[in-house]
């Protein structure tokens, strides 16, 4: 029998006993990777391969076939797909970056202020992290409904600001900026907002980062806001615009269509992970819930 | 524990409210008020049209007592998917997750790539992806694949026949499963201090089943809670994926009905928003449970 080695947790280079731990890893990652891959190779296939009988997993001749006639579709239409690019990129800017400014305020005095009531209020946002949305969606709708937000940007905004996961990543990430700093920067008689925005910004920008991209995830595919609170076509998004598209889709040239659609919602949110993944791991080290 | 904001002396910093106020007016309008509101409504008839009429606990009687499609098909759909994703996508990400971490920086980021990335696959691109697969004529991939294998013969309507929507609802969850709690799992791992796992080796730990019982897994433990509930409640938040895959609600025979589309089914469809209502405070309050028992499972001991 093998001697125990300890476990070596992350090596610092390859070495051979790693190699196991891939080969038992890799089919797995394969069943993750295929319909990834499977998206990208579909959304490029021209019109002969969409048809061809039996279907090929991978593109032979990759085109923008696909790509081209989702937009000739939707110009036809009555909207321009111009305007759900729009709409969408701007809810999606402003819930990013309000989301953000607002879950660090927050996190600033729930972390390094002292007032009455922090404790409790730390307490409702960790047990708020259960909150599952689509079960409140016929309150959420009514309340949208009293506000008058309904066909409103306002009604894809507001609801989905105040993220518990969100204000729970950057608190806690806070938590992490030594009191010394803050304290000096009092001393030089540095206002509240002062220390907010010279000191605990600049040093907790791996958990902006972090809440930039769950608030990202959560607002760029967001199918039901646009659903439920919007009835007016020219302020509906592009998700629920590709949603309606896929669901007639059931003709084969309407599949392409659909994936390159897919392709369209999923690209910028790979890109955003792999653009900002070491800030995330960085801030999931200070995610653990007591 | 720390006394904060000894630098200003002040006991109750009015400013820290300030701070707050944007955040917690949010929290308060679109978060907390609506489950007071369901809550509310869920004692009442409101059906949108006419004012709410109060009717106690009718709604919940009627819901374990008169509503057959709740009870024979949404709640033990419910259970299966729920137990099967929730404790199952848990697992395969701590799995997942401690696999990596014995890997060495660029194959780890790869690789954590990988698994993470079906996650944020967002509803769209997830549902047309799935349906192109599973696509119910002789061009549909897996059916292509089984027919040329000689598996079937003749092509399978993997979507729309009740029999099988539930367990692909259940594979394509669980291939998505791998969210913000595996991240945290992993950089838990990752974080761990090594000379633990070297007094470990000298105290007589055997093999690394026994590493990961005794060590890793105890001093992440926060960590393994906040994956818990973030694995929670993204098994129920995804509660529309039968819907997404089939293109129906109701879905073929109830066969992928959840809680969720049960709720969007009474609500949003026939407005029955009083009965709705009822149904998303049963939803809330499972979440709830199955939080509390997770945290039951990883609280750190006081001692």
């Amino acid at each position: 029998m093998a001697r125990y080695r300890k476990s070596n947790i992350n090596p610092k280079r390859f070495d051979r006993s790693q190699i196991k731990i891939i080969l038992i890893i890799l089919p797995l990652a394969l069943f993750m990777l295929l319909p990834i891959v499977f998206i990208f190779s579909h959304a490029f296939k021209p019109m002969d391969e969409l048809f061809a009988y039996p279907p090929r997993f991978f593109v032979a001749r990759p085109a923008l076939d696909n790509f081209y006639k989702l937009f000739k579709t939707t110009s036809t239409s009555a909207v321009p797909i111009g305007r759900y690019v729009f709409n969408t990129l701007m809810v999606t800017l402003v819930v990013v970056i309000g989301s953000v400014l607002i879950s660090t305020f927050a996190a600033f005095a729930l972390s390094k202020l002292r007032f009455r009531g922090k404790f409790t209020l730390m307490e409702i946002n960790n047990a708020a992290l259960m909150f599952v949305p689509v079960s409140v969606m016929i309150p959420r709708y009514l309340i949208i409904n009293a506000l008058g937000l309904i066909d409103t940007y306002l009604a894809l905004i507001l609801p989905v600001l105040a993220m518990p996961v969100c204000l729970f990543l950057i608190k806690q990430f806070t938590d992490q900026v030594p009191d010394s700093l803050i304290e000096a920067a009092y001393i030089e008689g540095a206002s509240d907002f002062k220390v907010y925005q010279k000191i605990v910004l600049p040093l907790i920008k791996p958990a902006v980062a972090t809440g930039a991209i769950l608030s990202f995830q959560q607002v760029w595919g967001d199918i039901m806001s646009s659903a439920y609170y919007i009835s007016n076509e020219t302020l509906r998004t592009l998700p629920f615009f590709m949603n309606t598209l896929t669901s007639i889709s059931n003709t084969i040239a309407g599949q392409g269509m659909a994936a390159a659609a897919g392709l369209i919602m999923f690209v910028p949110n790979l890109l955003l992970f792999i653009i900002l993944q070491s800030n995330v791991m960085n801030t999931m080290a200070h995610s653990g819930l007591k | 524990m720390k006394i904060r904001n000894k630098f200003t002396g002040k006991d109750n910093n009015l400013n820290a409210y300030v701070f707050l106020a944007p955040y917690l007016i949010l929290f308060f309008i679109f978060i907390l008020t609506p489950i007071v509101i369901a809550i509310m409504l869920s004692a009442t008839n409101f059906n949108t049209l006419e004012f709410p009429g109060f009717v106690g606990l009718m709604n919940y009687v009627n819901l374990i007592t008169q509503d057959e499609i709740f009870m024979q098909y949404v709640l033990p759909n419910t259970i299966t998917y729920a137990l099967i994703v929730g404790p199952g996508g848990y697992v395969l990400s701590f799995l997942v997750a401690w696999a990596l971490s014995q890997l060495s920086k660029v194959p780890r980021t790869i690789l954590a790539l990988i698994f993470y990335s079906p996650s944020i696959t967002s509803g769209v691109a997830m549902n047309v992806l799935w349906r192109i697969i599973f696509s119910g004529d002789q061009t549909g991939y897996i059916n292509a694949w089984l027919i040329k294998l000689g598996v079937i013969t003749e092509p399978v309507q993997w979507l729309t026949e009740s029999k099988y929507l539930l367990t692909i609802m259940i594979i394509v969850a669980l291939w998505s499963s791998m969210g913000v709690g595996f991240l945290a799992i992993l950089a838990g791992i990752l974080n761990q201090d090594e000379t633990l796992y070297e007094a470990a080796a000298i105290d007589g730990i055997k093999n690394r089943f026994q590493e990961v019982i005794y060590i890793t897994i105890p001093t992440m433990k926060p960590q393994m809670l906040f994956a818990a509930v973030m694995s929670i409640v993204n098994t129920f938040q995804n509660g529309m994926i039968g819907v997404q895959l089939s293109g129906s609600n109701p879905t073929p025979g109830y066969a992928g009905q959840l809680v969720v589309n049960h709720i969007e089914d009474y609500g949003f469809i026939r407005y029955e928003m009083g009965y709705a209502s009822a149904v998303s405070v049963v939803l809330l309050i499972t979440v709830y449970v199955f939080s509390r028992v997770s945290k039951r499972l990883f609280a750190e001991k006081e001692y």
